[in-house]
């Protein structure tokens, strides 16, 4: 039997909540106030994800960076490797907001993708 | 002097949205007047997530969302100016600005949509003694910097201030190679949404110390360390708690003000609270035909909230352009007391108003299990249970105009925080 | 060979230098930092003080009334701002209003022009916002407020386009004295000169002691300020001083020149020499303090604070003139205040008596005015529109807080002794010492220096060596 404890991000009231698993299972989830807390609980210990925000260089563009993101939710565990991978990362403008920028990035299946348009100088 | 019907000031999230609405209400002759090089505003460099969940129903990051604005102001064949500085408004709304290319002109407007934003709290304003080296960074600059420029000011960093930008920034720095040492708070609660707090500081193990804040600042050329102290009640340093850090970086995110110093030129009365203008459920301030809207009125936490609010100033805007002044409608005062900081708007008219008005306001301080009651006169209309609220997150009360119909010699409402 | 090497790039050294170049004369000014105007010159009340508070018969009484007579014309000659607001130093009911009598005669000893006691209901006239214990108060109509860093920068730039040599980031390490020169050894290299100049502020008797046998000490004396926003500026606007007290010799509340309010400094005497820093206690003496004498201060908007150190000479007055013990070493020592209000003053004297030891003759083609920095906010519009056809670069604000354009930071950066450091881009135009202090604008000024100048951006300094801005790029190229 193991325990996690997290805050829970619902709403402002934070929860204190405390899961207990089993052979990787949630068991049970305590110290939440409303179902929302369960269901982040559950998700967040099983399988938690984030959407990766950065930006990289782009050539000829006319501003340095351009803002990117990962098109889905990766796993949370990634999130280091993503970044490492997008350091070396330089495209050409214009770049259009959806525009893939690297395809998927650290064998996630997940593309990265502009959420900027960026003309050129 | 040229005209338009409508000039609004700034051409971020609260000025787009104004813009699109007055012109899907009908008005054609329109003005966005820009300072920066882009539209979008501070969304430009807000490349997080999390964005317009209410809006569009999913979630975008800040220059999305900015961008699905700027595609309908540019739909609508909206004109707008960029890299134009108002310089000046005057009560009968001339406006005043300068840019490269047309130098310095002026603007009759029929209306004007005060959309300007808000600044942050600079070191100074917040009185941290110690010396004045390069390495402290308003938040936002930093953001600029990292996210748009693409140079990091620093390698390790303290934030002070555990506002939502700086729970952003120091979620960045980390992601760009930066070593986030401390968030220190002076409050003991954060002014920052639960879910960045999780997933900026305690995804990344960055501690958070509520009830601290830096009470010196070392190094006379850059940065060189900082010391923190915890604080009592009084938010004055208890001597015995020092902390010191080495770092090179000291970023802030102690709040937000309205930027308001146009409007003192045109003679719009401000709250003392808010910084920003006294306005009607029109949006209106006490200069006829001149509307507000965004953090400029008062700072939001939620840019959907942003929107809606400019949005809704545009349709008056719109109103006020086509049918000119209101008739001399009963105004009825709105009350901020026992927890309730203010409320926007001030007064509501119960003959003009919209079928439903929405009054956000803000509390004082953390409250859980208590209710949000509305008074009409001396009369409970209406007790909504809350199980918690926060300084940091914005709260409304919805305003029916059957409801106060029903009430024609009503003078005063009330919201107030009361015992669930 | 320099005839004259002037240390310190400070308003003395720098008022020296101007003077000096009315003559023929192989001069140079040696600066440790990167820019003039860097030590106390940039950090003080800014005030031209009319002269009534030092000792009759002292250095300090007799240049602050000259200086304060020089300062008009050379603001209009050298183009920077001052504004003769007057000031008052006002009296409690607690306090003995004989003390004013006294300045007052004092006024008279010293030459001040104008001084008068004024009663309690012209004074509230003059002034609203004084304590409503305040009875009584000495008025002196020539005190005025001006803008030290233009005036250093003003004097510094004349001084240079009149063949002053500036080096900077030079700092002096000994002096070596040889049968008839001296040569100066510094980080830089060393510099060989017939005469030196000690305008070298809180370490001024460091170089004199490194030549002569009478020490000098000077006491570093912290003086902590707040600087209000200009929405306060108007809170007084006369100079307001305090009379000593109890609680020691009080604040002033002043406007500034460019229309912040300003109220300090405190004066605490510390051991070191760099110690710049503002203290909490400090800071929190000020608004007590001040409430002595100005009822209401606003401090809600105060929008910076800082620190700055007088050059307390142990004897208390000035040390001018050619050391006893070292031939061809002039001090200009012990320069706290009336320092800036004297300086014009302190320039004359020194440049004469060093013209005269050397023998030096008149610069003919010595040519005594500057132009400032466009202010174009003083501009009609017609007058504005006609400058950003010539140059659209004025049409484009970088600073919104202080309505600075794009091309008083160009000015500020190609003119003589141009700024290199954002702090030299704020001081010169202005850009980052408003309300947001500097939030807004400095990655565009940093830009501009990028650019211009040009240098990379990670050299782009907030002032000195070590105070670079940023320190990379956020990603591996």
């Amino acid at each position: 039997m193991e325990e996690r404890h997290l805050t829970c991000i619902g709403c402002p009231m934070g929860c204190q909540l405390t899961v207990t698993m089993e052979n990787g299972k949630v068991t049970n989830v305590t110290g939440n106030t409303c179902k929302r807390g369960d269901i982040y609980a559950r998700k967040e210990v099983t399988n938690p994800t984030r959407i990766v925000t950065s930006s990289v260089r782009v050539k000829g563009g006319k501003i340095a960076m351009v803002s990117c993101k990962t098109k889905e939710d990766i796993p949370k565990g990634k999130i280091f490797d993503i970044c490492n991978a997008l350091e070396s990362v330089e495209v050409d403008a214009p770049v259009e907001i959806g525009d893939i920028l690297l395809r998927n990035v650290c064998d996630t299946g997940v593309d990265i993708v502009a959420t900027k348009a960026v003309g050129c100088k | 002097m040229s005209q338009y019907d409508l000039v609004i000031v700034g051409g971020g999230p609260a000025g787009l949205a104004a813009a699109v609405s007055a012109k899907d209400n009908g008005i054609e002759k329109i003005l966005i007047i820009e300072r920066d090089n882009e539209l979008g505003g501070i969304l430009n460099q807000c490349i997080h997530n999390g964005f317009g969940l209410h809006t569009f129903k999913e979630e975008l990051t800040g220059p999305e969302y900015a961008g699905r604005f700027i595609e309908q102001v540019k739909e609508r064949n909206i004109e707008y100016k960029l890299n134009t500085m108002v310089m000046d408004i005057s009560a009968d709304k001339v406006v005043t600005a300068m840019n490269r290319v047309d130098g310095m002109f002026q603007i009759e407007a029929k209306a004007i949509i005060l959309a300007m934003g808000c600044r942050e709290r600079s070191r100074g304003a917040l009185n941290i003694p110690g010396y004045r080296p390069a390495g402290i960074y308003s938040a936002g600059t930093a953001q600029r910097l990292v996210n748009i420029e693409g140079y990091m000011p620093g390698h390790k960093v303290v934030i002070l201030g555990s506002g939502d930008i700086g729970l952003i920034m120091a979620r960045r720095m980390t992601l760009e190679g930066a070593e986030v040492q401390v968030v220190a708070e002076l409050m003991p609660y954060s002014g920052g949404l639960k879910r960045n707090i999780v997933q900026c500081l305690d995804d990344f193990d960055i501690p958070l110390k509520l009830s601290h804040t830096v009470i010196d600042i070392e190094g006379k050329e850059r940065v060189t360390g900082i010391t923190i102290a915890e604080v009592g009640p009084d938010r004055k340093p208890i001597p015995g708690t020092e902390e010191h850090y080495d770092c090179d970086t000291l970023l802030l995110s102690c709040g937000l003000l309205p930027e308001n110093e146009l409007s003192k030129t045109a003679g719009v009365t401000l709250s003392n609270i808010t910084s920003g203008p006294i306005v009607n459920d029109a949006l209106e301030t006490n200069i006829e035909g001149v509307f507000a809207c965004g953090n400029v009125l008062h700072v939001h936490d939620l840019v959907d909230f942003v929107s809606e609010e400019a949005s809704n100033a545009g349709k008056n805007a719109a109103k006020y352009i086509k049918e000119g002044k209101s008739k001399n409608s009963k105004n009825v005062q709105i009350h901020a007391v026992d927890g309730v900081r203010y409320t926007v708007p001030c007064t509501i008219r119960p003959d003009e108003m919209d079928d439903k008005v929405t009054i956000r306001f803000r509390v004082g301080q953390v409250f859980t299990d208590c209710s949000v009651a509305t008074y009409f006169g001396d009369e409970l209309i209406n007790k909504r249970a809350k199980k918690i609220m926060a300084p940091g997150e914005m709260e409304q009360v919805i305003l029916l105009k059957s409801k106060l119909a029903e009430y024609p010699d009503l003078k005063d409402i009330t919201i107030k925080i009361e015992e669930a | 060979m320099y005839d004259v090497s002037i240390v310190g790039a400070g308003v003395i050294g720098s008022a020296i230098a101007r003077e000096l170049s009315k003559f023929q004369v192989n001069a140079c000014v040696i600066e440790r930092e990167t820019d003039v105007c860097e030590g106390t010159s940039k950090a003080n009340s800014a005030i031209v003080h009319a002269g009534f508070d030092a000792k009759p018969g002292t250095l300090k009484a007799k240049l602050n009334v000259e200086g304060n007579a020089l300062m008009e014309k050379l603001s209009q000659d050298l183009d920077f701002p001052l504004k003769k607001n007057g000031s008052l130093v006002v009296c409690t009911k607690e306090q003995d209003e004989s003390l004013l009598d006294k300045l007052l005669e004092q006024s008279k000893l010293n030459g001040v022009p104008g001084c008068r006691i004024v009663e309690r209901e012209e004074m509230i006239q003059m002034e609203p916002n004084l304590a409503d214990d305040v009875v009584k108060a000495l008025y002196a109509p020539t005190g005025a407020i001006v803008c030290p860093f233009n005036l250093t920068i003003a004097l510094a730039e004349n001084a240079a386009d009149n063949g002053v040599e500036f080096k900077m980031q030079t700092c002096v390490k000994s002096i070596e004295r040889t049968d008839d020169y001296y040569v100066i050894h510094t980080d830089n290299g060393d510099i060989e000169t017939k005469s030196i100049v000690n305008a070298a502020g809180v370490y001024a008797d460091k170089l004199n002691n490194m030549v002569s046998g009478r020490k000098l000490k000077i006491i570093p004396r912290r003086g902590q300020y707040m600087l209000l926003d200009k929405t306060a500026g108007e809170h007084v606007s006369h100079t307001i001083f305090q009379l000593p007290s109890k609680m020691g010799k009080g604040v002033l509340v002043t406007p500034t020149v460019h229309g912040n309010l300003l109220v300090g400094p405190t004066a605490e005497d510390i051991d070191n020499k760099e110690g710049v820093n503002t203290t909490m206690d400090g800071l929190d003496s000020l608004a007590p303090t001040s409430s002595l004498s100005v009822k209401d201060v606003p401090y809600r908007q105060v929008i910076t604070s800082f620190a700055g150190l007088r050059a307390h000479e142990k004897d208390g007055d000035f040390v001018l003139g050619e050391a006893e013990d070292a031939p061809n070493f002039f001090n200009a020592a012990g320069i706290e205040s009336p320092g800036l209000s004297s300086a014009p003053a302190i320039g004359v004297m020194i440049a004469n008596e060093i013209a005269e030891k050397l023998g030096l003759k008149e610069n003919p083609d010595f040519n005594g005015t500057r132009k400032g920095i466009v202010n174009p906010a003083s501009l009609s519009m017609d007058e504005r529109n006609a400058l950003i056809k010539e140059n659209p670069a004025y049409g484009q604000i970088i600073c919104r807080c202080e309505s600075i354009s794009e091309g008083e930071i160009l000015d500020s950066i190609h003119r003589t002794l141009g700024a290199r450091t954002l702090d030299g881009v704020k001081r010169r135009t202005r850009a980052g010492m408003g309300r947001c202090q500097a939030g807004f604008c400095s990655p565009k000024v940093m830009e501009i220096l990028e650019q211009e100048v040009p240098m990379s951006m990670f050299d782009v300094r907030k002032s000195g060596e070590d105070s670079r801005i940023v320190v990379g790029y956020n990603k591996k190229i």
